[in-house]
């Protein structure tokens, strides 16, 4: 099975981002950056499916030089090969336009992706990239079994769980709760440092959306802190009653 | 004024809250809303929530759910009719299927809507928040036709005046098998829970529960409130709650009209999957605990004494107001 699985090199979620005094930047100088969390089940999952099914696992990143860090994680971890497209303008659609073109060069059986990056929480990627591919996606997957071609998925929906059928070739993004993901030895993240990462040239997509401007959300909240005495609760539930009426 | 076309999501016959919301939120901007099912529908609550026109998409393709298939058939509808906007209610239905018609139609996708902003040439820039909802942003589409996926809870579904004498048509799309190699096959119901994703309240509890035992106080809470029990990536990694109760940028992303932490720190990570609920509430024996920062009312205390006194004073109120 030929797999290939898309990493995103995103904030951490501790980082503190803030917005230039005019909104038109994002201040992201001095945060660290990480390989997106949902992605490292992602990495894993094809792992696991060659393990059972022989074939290769590419990891491919879209981002900036710097985000060759992460394709050397997923190395480590035990894909067989890296690739990566340089470029920061691309928008969502762009990059997924750059990962269905790879998709199609390597003839891929599988295309794995974590069910949101954590910079834009756009949870789009997997449908997107289906689309462009004219195959199957399935999204926030948290079960994956594969039988010759045929792939059965669970995942949670609103009030219950929901179980798919499809065949391959097929596009999944995946959820936390699908597998534990390995932790890199340290000979394997020596060993992945000298293995190569193939440079693959963008291609430049039209924009279809563009930020215009960036704030920090000012929500006013009534902030009212009260004791624990008897008098206090009341006064709580009053307050979520007459003031709020939530309740 | 141009049309904008609502994309309505049904389950067992009824029409998702998400969907009525997307429509009230169309019926704002324009006196010309469409409403897209696939195959039938309460035609009277769709009129009642301002739809002024319903089509119906029929193809024996259909009548099995698939992402794939009712993609393509919204696609092909919304080119034949030539509207430039479409809405859809950011539910996990509502987010698979959205950015795949898009991609179809060559649509700008717009994910996450907290705020329209319509401008002056009959289409819309949005607000969407980015980075766990430490940063907005505002959007702009660059393309002629956008589809744009709101978040659920953050727009109110509201009955208009006087409904419109709708029509319904029906379109026929061009399905082949191949349109279909994703099939739902079963749903498993989480029978008598009520899911922090559908919920009007969530009372959520942290590790300062104490143990997977003591959650009965916050269920007992939830109870009388009618509410969904949520809880922090702490108990659920502990195995005190299960994985679908989560709330935050691991778990769901939730904007209840009211959120009730017991005994959560408010992590960040937590913060991102609630803070654009409504009201926050939290009880914490910390007063330093962040989420008192984001909290509207807050009680410092510890939640063994507190919430069984809350539930008691709610209780009392319930009745009263029944009475
Ligand atoms: C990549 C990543 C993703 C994450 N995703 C999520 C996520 O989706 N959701 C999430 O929740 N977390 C997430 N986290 C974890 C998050 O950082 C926190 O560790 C977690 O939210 C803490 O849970 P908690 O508030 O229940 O526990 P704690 O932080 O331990 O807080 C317990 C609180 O209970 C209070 N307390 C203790 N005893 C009592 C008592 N008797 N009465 C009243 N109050 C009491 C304490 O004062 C304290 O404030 C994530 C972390 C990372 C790194
Ligand atoms: N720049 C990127 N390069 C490679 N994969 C990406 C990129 N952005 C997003 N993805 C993949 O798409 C998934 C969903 O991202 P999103 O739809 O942007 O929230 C991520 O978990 C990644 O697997």
């Amino acid at each position: 099975m030929n797999i290939l699985v898309c990493i995103s090199y995103v904030p951490d979620t501790a980082a503190k981002i803030g917005v230039s005094d005019d909104g038109q930047k994002l201040l992201l100088d001095g945060v660290k950056y990480i390989l997106n969390p949902y992605d490292e089940f992602a990495v894993e999952e094809a792992l696991r499916l060659r393990e059972k099914h022989g074939g290769k696992v590419v990891a491919l990143t879209i981002g900036s030089e710097s985000a060759k860090e992460i394709l050397r994680t997923a190395l480590a971890m035990g894909t067989d090969s890296a690739a990566h497209v340089a470029s920061t303008t691309l928008d969502s659609y762009g990059v997924a336009v750059n990962i269905a073109a790879y998709a199609r060069a390597m003839n891929a059986d599988l295309v794995l992706l974590g069910r949101q990056s954590i910079d834009h929480d756009s949870f789009q990627m997997a449908s997107t990239v289906g689309a462009l591919l004219d195959v199957p996606s399935i999204s926030i997957v948290s079960k994956l079994e594969i039988e010759g071609t045929l792939v059965r998925a669970e995942r949670d929906i609103e009030g219950g769980k929901e179980i798919l059928e499809a065949e391959l070739p097929l596009v999944i993004s995946v959820q936390k709760g699908i597998n534990t993901p390995r932790y890199p030895k340290l000979p394997d993240i020596m060993k992945a440092k000298s293995k190569p990462i193939e440079t693959v040239q963008a291609q430049e997509v039209t924009p279809c959306t563009v930020f215009r401007s960036y704030q920090v959300p000012q929500q006013k909240r009534a902030n009212i802190i009260l004791s624990d005495s008897d008098a206090d609760i009341a006064e709580f539930v009053r307050l979520l009653h007459e003031q709020a009426k939530v309740i | 004024m141009a049309s904008i076309a609502v994309y309505i999501e049904q389950r067992a016959g009824t029409i998702k809250r998400a969907s009525l919301e997307a429509l009230t939120a169309a019926r704002a901007h324009t006196t010309d809303v469409v409403a897209l099912v696939v195959g039938q529908s309460d035609t009277d609550v769709l009129a009642r929530y301002g739809a002024t026109k319903v089509v119906q998409l029929v193809h024996p393709l259909l009548t099995e759910y698939s992402s794939q298939a009712v993609a393509r058939a919204i696609a092909q509808h919304v080119t034949a009719a030539g509207y430039s906007t479409v809405f859809i209610g950011a539910t996990s239905q509502g987010k698979e299927l959205a950015p795949r018609f898009a991609a179809i139609l060559n649509a700008a996708y717009l994910p996450d809507c907290i705020e329209l902003l319509p401008r002056p040439d009959g289409r819309f820039n949005v607000v969407r928040p980015l980075y766990a909802g430490k940063v907005r942003a505002t959007v702009e589409p660059l393309t002629e036709r956008i589809v744009i996926a709101l978040r659920p809870n953050m727009f109110t579904a509201r009955p208009v005046d006087a409904p419109t004498q709708l029509t319904v048509t029906t379109f026929e799309p061009t399905l082949s098998e191949s349109d279909r190699r994703v099939v739902v096959k079963s749903i498993e119901r989480n029978e008598g829970k009520l899911d922090v994703l559908e919920a009007d309240i969530i009372v959520s509890g942290g590790r300062g529960m104490k143990g997977p035992e003591h959650f009965a106080l916050v269920e007992e809470l939830a109870s009388v409130l009618g509410a969904a029990v949520g809880a922090s990536r702490a108990v659920v990694d502990a195995g005190w709650r299960p994985h679908g109760e989560q709330v935050g940028q691991t778990g769901k992303t939730v904007s209840p009209n009211l959120y009730i932490a017991c005994g959560i720190s408010g992590a960040v990570q937590h913060l991102a999957g609630m803070s654009s609920s409504k009201v926050i509430a939290a009880i914490n024996k910390d007063k330093d605990a962040p989420i008192f920062k984001v909290a509207d009312y807050g009680i410092v205390g510890d939640v063994f004494d507190v919430l069984p006194k809350l539930t008691k004073y709610i209780k009392v109120l319930k009745q009263s107001a029944a009475s």
